[in-house]
């Protein structure tokens, strides 16, 4: 890695680490350089982007925290990806991954909020709720309408949390329903990784770069 | 028919060893009796079944002889043989008397029918003589699928048969139909017999018991009486009912009673559930080793039996049969304690709707306790019957034990009354007198039982369940079908139930929410655990949910969660503990899955600071539910232990430190229940734990307070713990206390601290300063007794000193005091006899005890069944009897009063004996009264105690002596019952009193010259000599004038012989 390299991204975490909380700025040079591994092959091709696709994206967070589920991912990917240009720069990777590992509970609300709105409309409908509760309960072969419990566990979840009675949960009635009971955080689908692989993250991103 | 024969054959081997003969019981003659008919008919209603040849000859020995035989058989001098043979040539029946051998059930059939009436003793034979009847009839291999499986018994045949192969199929077939009669036979004859069991076993400890009853009220006296007594041998009653020991119950034995009929000697009597027979008695027992043995039939109950021995019952009991009948009925509805408690608990948040379904639910569920002897036992291994050894250990144990278990009895019913009183007895009380074998069940006296035997209430049927019940239902579905995330909303939705209400609770049971629940644990999802474990921590308050997360293994899983890294979820776990092991198997799994040590290491948190971060705060709630869950396991003993041994006390006293309450609450808690072991009185002491509980003593926390006064009313039984309790000035908050009597609980702590504490004589002084006797005074009247007893026995140790005892009189505490001298309560009794008796030591207010008849209410009391009240009250008559001024004339005035003093003599306890015999001194001081107690034989009774090691009593009972010497014809008497010498050896005691007591027992003996011989025999005069020389002026002039005495006999002597 060239000096001029070494340069660019020691300025670069500077000014990124003004607005990240939970990193310091070794943290996120770390974080720099993982993403631009990451980004690798896709600088090489020689096309000017700003970050990582989808796609990469994706890989990561099944690779690295196994997650599986595709829409939750799609999901997670556009919560970081915060401009909505289909891509996660280098300033919106850290910026998530702020939240995504070290984030306090209101930073979580707002990041789980935003992956389970699937259409960023501002509201989690009872449609997107079905879509991603629909794998959740084992099917019987006995039952007649197999949605039949996804639906009424939307009903019932909607009972639950949707404080304000309109049919559909807004952030206020999330946040609210997360507050009185923290498990309702990942209502929805897990979302955030679990310790363990936090550990295991941090500490590959975060070890003393020189020793590779 | 195999199982039925091999029934009846056993009958005989268990009872009469290997002799093998059928006994004759009704049920065996009726049994035989079909089986006779049955083989009687077999020959001709199965024809071609009975000509089938047995595979092997069924022999026996017969009483029949050849003339009973008819032509169808050849007969040659004795022997004979059927003409019938098997094909090949061999007859079929052979008789060479008297042995006979038969091979088909045509011969059988034949030969019951010419044996006539002597069938049934042929029948009997035969089946004695063939063990293996099925085997010898159909041969072992098709007999061993008769004995398998009912079920598959048959296909198994069918396949047996298949494998023999065509040629044998006839043969086969036949087998097949006898196989099948025989077992059909069987059936019948099973369950025949069975009817008659059901009609033969009929007794319960409660039958028995109603029948005592009854036959207690025929031991009247006068012409009408048909017994003289009836009595159990045992005081003692277990829960189920019964009063043998444990091990016999097993067999089934119920009681064992000692009855006195008229007309004969005393009958030993066991009842058990087979019925009632004779035993051994205790007498013979010395020599044949077991009382426990049967010496007569069984009869069906106690009168039958009794109409049997004692022809007096027999002629007058039918008399009083017609008005009273015996009846053998089980009371129904057993009052459950704990659950009124229950109830209540549950009103408090539940719909008044709700309150009255339960009450529907208490009603209408019959609730019948089972009375049985109890089968806890039978996993000891005592019960083989080869295991004579080990039977008697026990037994032998429990001639000693018994007087422990009366003691025990009388613990535990009190602290049953006082349910959810969790400061009962006195510590350290219960813990001596146990047997080893108890320990094994032992637990420690302030738990209640509560939990223990819960009656199971499910809903009867689906008609009025309310709609919780339904959407419950929904949710566990989807917590058994969902993944993680539909389990968390699952579980979510759950706790907006409300969780306390007992609806919901029993519905989560029902339809198997608690299965998954506690399955959801053994996961590794944390949010999962988390959930199940709120919504277990808030149904485990109701007892049946906590006994089922028993049975389901959930305390395991528990004990296992609190190793997590995640603190909340080992906070929540070490709760639900806190909540399930409030029952004694449930503390015991926790200890012996590890727990206790898992829940001391929560506690090991540094809280010091005020103000807490996010991390210290969880730790803080993590530690606090460890305490919780310590609390609740503390009430068992071993735990207590094993507590200790975890290193929990050093914590504790750590955590008694924190600012706080709600942390402060469990721990003090804890402590206050461990503070029953000595092992955490001295730990509390020695880790300075007093100071710190005598701050928060000061915390505006009712309960707190009430939880350090309780551990201070503990700890203060040692001199050093009250000694600080003073010095961190503990006692001006305690007695501040006293002013918040509406909390009972905390009145009763405090005052029992207070109590404690003022065994020291400074702290009674620091009392005084406070004016607590004014308080206490006040708190004579119109409080519960677990108030009074506190409150009475601190006024009876600051009446030791005199000032006191002015201040209780002026601010008329006697009055009330002499009243609760009518009470029954055993430990408020014996506190106020003590405080009575200490105040009687002042002139003034014994005019006043004597003006309201205390005398005589205390007098009254030594008829009391509790020996300690019994001592308390002839302690308390002493300075009565010495402060009045005409106490002979008063003593005289109680009818039997001297006479029941004189027979306290022949109690067995120490304590009592010392209190009669000083009062025995006073009443002696008054010459009349002396010659009334002397005629009762108080020389001899006096005598027979001589032999005691006890101190406490010699000295009495010396003084008893010297007193009694003043009759003079007394003195000689003395000598005659051999009461001089073991006087002499009192000498060597070690107590300064006993010698002063014993050289003026010796003064007033000397004046015999036959006990001076004795007593220089004994060689009374070494060390008489050394006492002369003692700086104690009574003794030594007692001890000079002993030897004055002796020395003058001799001289007389000499004078007599030399002239």
């Amino acid at each position: 890695m060239s000096s001029l390299n070494r340069k660019l991204i020691q300025n670069l975490a500077e000014t990124i680490s003004k607005h990240v909380k939970h990193f310091n700025k070794s943290e996120v040079e770390c974080l720099i350089r993982l993403f631009n591994g990451l980004m690798g092959d896709q600088t090489a091709s020689g096309r000017a982007v700003h970050g990582l696709d989808r796609g990469k994206f994706r890989n990561t967070l099944h690779n690295t925290f196994g997650m599986t589920d595709d829409m939750l991912m799609d999901g997670v990917f556009r919560a970081f990806d915060k401009d909505n240009d289909s891509f996660v720069s280098v300033k919106e990777w850290t910026e998530g991954l702020s939240v995504f590992l070290r984030g306090t509970l209101d930073e979580k609300i707002k990041y789980c909020f935003d992956v389970y709105d699937l259409n960023g409309d501002g509201y989690i409908s009872r449609e997107e709720m079905f879509h991603m509760l629909k794998n959740s309960l084992i099917r019987q072969l006995t039952e007649e309408d197999p949605d039949e419990g996804i639906k009424d566990l939307v009903e019932i979840t909607v009972k639950k949390m949707d404080h304000d009675h309109d049919g559909r949960l807004s952030f206020l009635d999330f946040e609210k329903a997360v507050k009185e009971e923290n498990l309702l955080l990942e209502a929805f689908g897990t979302c955030l990784p679990d310790a363990k692989s936090i550990l295991v993250f941090e500490q590959q991103a975060f070890q003393d770069p020189l020793e590779h | 028919m195999g199982a039925s024969w091999t029934r009846a054959a056993q009958w005989t081997t268990a009872i009469s060893g290997s002799t093998g003969n059928l006994e004759l019981t009704p049920i065996n003659e009726s049994l035989l009796k079909d089986i006779l008919r049955f083989v009687e008919q077999f020959g001709s209603r199965h024809p071609q079944v009975a000509a089938h040849v047995f595979e092997e000859p069924l022999q026996w020995t017969s009483t029949l002889v050849a003339s009973d035989f008819n032509t169808d058989y050849d007969i040659s001098d004795a022997d004979v043989q059927s003409q019938e043979n098997d094909g090949k040539g061999h007859p079929l029946l052979r008789l060479s008397p008297p042995n006979i051998a038969v091979e088909s059930f045509s011969q059988l059939s034949k030969l019951v029918q010419l044996a006539g009436d002597r069938g049934l003793t042929e029948v009997a034979a035969c089946l004695e003589a063939n063990r293996d009847l099925v085997v010898k009839i159909l041969g072992p291999s098709l007999a061993k699928v008769l004995e398998g499986d009912a079920d598959t018994s048959a296909l198994q045949l069918l396949e047996k048969l298949k494998e023999e192969g065509p040629e044998q199929a006839q043969d086969s077939e036949v087998k097949v139909q006898l196989f099948l009669l025989l077992q059909q036979l069987d059936n019948q004859l099973l369950s025949k017999a069975l009817t008659d069991f059901s009609k033969e076993v009929g007794l319960s400890p409660s039958a028995v018991k109603n029948e005592v009853e009854l036959l207690k009220g025929f031991c009247s006296e006068g012409n009408k009486r048909v017994l003289k007594s009836v009595r159990y041998t045992s005081d003692y009653e277990f829960s189920n009912g019964c009063r043998s020991p444990p091990w016999r119950q097993v067999q089934g034995e119920i009681c064992y009673l000692v009855v006195e009929p008229c007309d004969t000697e005393s009958l030993h009597i066991t009842c058990s559930t087979a019925g009632v027979f004779l035993n051994q008695g205790l007498k013979q027992a010395a020599e044949t080793d077991n009382i426990y043995t049967q010496t007569s039939d069984t009869y069906e109950d106690l009168a039958t039996l009794l109409k049997s021995r004692s022809p007096h019952f027999a002629a007058n009991a039918n008399s009083q049969d017609s008005t009273q009948k015996v009846q053998h009925v089980e009371p129904v509805g057993v009052e459950e304690q704990g659950q009124p408690q229950r109830s209540c608990k549950h009103q408090e948040k539940n719909a008044p709707k709700m309150a009255r379904r339960q009450e529907h639910a208490v009603n209408t569920t019959s609730r019948k306790k089972k009375l049985e002897p109890s089968l806890k036992w039978k996993n000891l291994g005592l019960t083989s019957p080869f295991d004579e050894a080990e039977q008697k250990k026990p037994s032998k144990g429990s001639g000693k034990g018994k007087a422990g278990e009366t003691q025990e009895k009388m613990l535990r019913s009190e602290s049953k009354r006082k349910a959810n009183f969790s400061l009962a007895s006195l510590p350290g009380h219960q813990s001596s007198q146990r047997s080893k074998m108890e320990e094994l069940f032992s637990e420690s006296s302030s738990e209640s039982e509560e939990d223990e035997e819960q009656p199971d209430r499910r809903p009867k049927s689906n008609m009025d369940l309310p709609s919780e019940y339904w959407q419950i239902q929904k949710l566990v579905k989807y917590l058994k079908r969902g993944d993680q995330t539909a389990t968390v909303i699952a579980l979510c939705c759950m706790m907006d139930f409300n969780l306390a209400q007992e609806t919901c609770q029993m519905a989560i049971r029902d339809v198997g929410g608690l299965e998954v629940l506690i399955n959801l644990l053994d996961t590794e999802e944390i949010r999962c655990q988390i959930g199940s474990l709120k919504i277990l921590r808030k149904i485990s308050q109701n007892s049946q949910i906590r006994r089922a997360i028993a049975d389901l293994g959930g305390l395991q899983t528990m004990v296992k969660i609190l190793d997590s890294p995640v603190v909340e979820l080992k906070a929540l776990a070490a709760e639900t503990i806190a909540n399930v092991a409030r029952f004694r198997r449930a503390r015991r799994t926790v200890r012996q899955y590890g727990g206790i040590k898992k829940l001391v290491e929560l506690l090991d948190c540094a809280p010091d600071a005020a103000t807490l971060s996010e991390e210290q705060e969880k730790e803080v709630e993590a530690a606090r539910c460890g305490a919780l869950a310590l609390w609740s396991c503390s009430k068992s003993t071993r735990n207590k232990e094993a507590i200790r041994q975890a290193g929990g006390v050093p914590l504790l006293a750590r955590l008694l430190k924190s600012p706080h309450e709600n942390l402060l609450i469990p721990v003090v808690g804890t402590l206050q229940e461990c503070a029953s072991e000595s092992s955490y009185r001295v730990a509390i002491h020695s880790e300075g734990m007093v100071k710190d509980l005598v701050t928060n003593l000061n915390r505006d926390n009712e309960e707190l307070q009430m939880h350090c006064a309780s551990a201070i009313f503990k700890c203060a039984e040692d001199k050093q713990t009250r000694d600080l309790v003073r010095q961190y000035q503990g006692l001006k908050p305690l007695v501040s206390l006293l002013s918040k009597a509406d909390n009972k609980q905390l009145l009763a702590a405090t005052t029992g601290a207070i109590w404690k504490c003022s065994i020291s004589i400074e702290n009674v002084a620091k009392f005084q300063e406070y004016q607590t006797l004014e308080i206490l005074v006040s708190l004579l009247t119109d409080q519960p007794e677990e108030v009074l007893v506190n409150v009475v026995g601190a006024l009876g140790e600051c009446a030791q000193g005199a000032a006191n005892r002015g201040t209780i009189r002026k601010c008329g505490g006697i009055q009330p005091l002499v009243n609760l001298l009518t009470g029954t309560n055993q430990a408020l009794l014996v506190n106020v006899t003590r405080a009575v008796g200490a105040c009687a030591t002042e002139i003034d207010t014994m005019a006043i005890i004597d003006k309201l008849d205390g005398v005589r209410l205390l007098w009254s009391l030594l008829k009391n069944p509790g020996v300690d009240v019994q001592a308390s009250a002839a302690w308390a008559i002493c300075p009565c009897i010495q402060n009045t001024k005409y106490a002979g004339e008063m003593v005289r005035s109680f009818v039997g009063g001297m006479e029941l003093i004189v027979n306290l003599l022949k109690s067995t306890n120490k304590e009592v004996l010392a209190s009669a015999c000083a009062a025995i001194t006073k009443i002696a001081i008054d010459k009349e009264n002396l010659a009334v107690i002397t005629d009762y034989g108080v020389v001899p009774m006096l005598a027979n105690l001589t032999n005691t090691t006890d101190d406490k009593l010699r000295r009495h009972l010396a003084e008893a002596i010297a007193g009694c010497c003043m009759w003079v014809s007394n003195i000689e008497l003395f000598g005659e019952v051999r009461a001089v010498a073991p006087l002499v050896r009192y000498l060597k005691s070690q107590d300064c009193a006993v010698h002063r007591a014993t050289a003026e027992a010796l003064f007033q003996l000397s004046k015999s010259p036959n006990n001076c011989i004795t007593m220089h025999e004994s060689g009374v005069v070494k060390p008489l000599l050394v006492m002369i020389g003692s700086t104690d002026d009574v003794l030594q002039e007692a001890a000079a004038g002993c030897l004055g005495n002796i020395r003058r006999l001799f001289l007389a002597y000499d004078k007599a012989r030399y002239g």
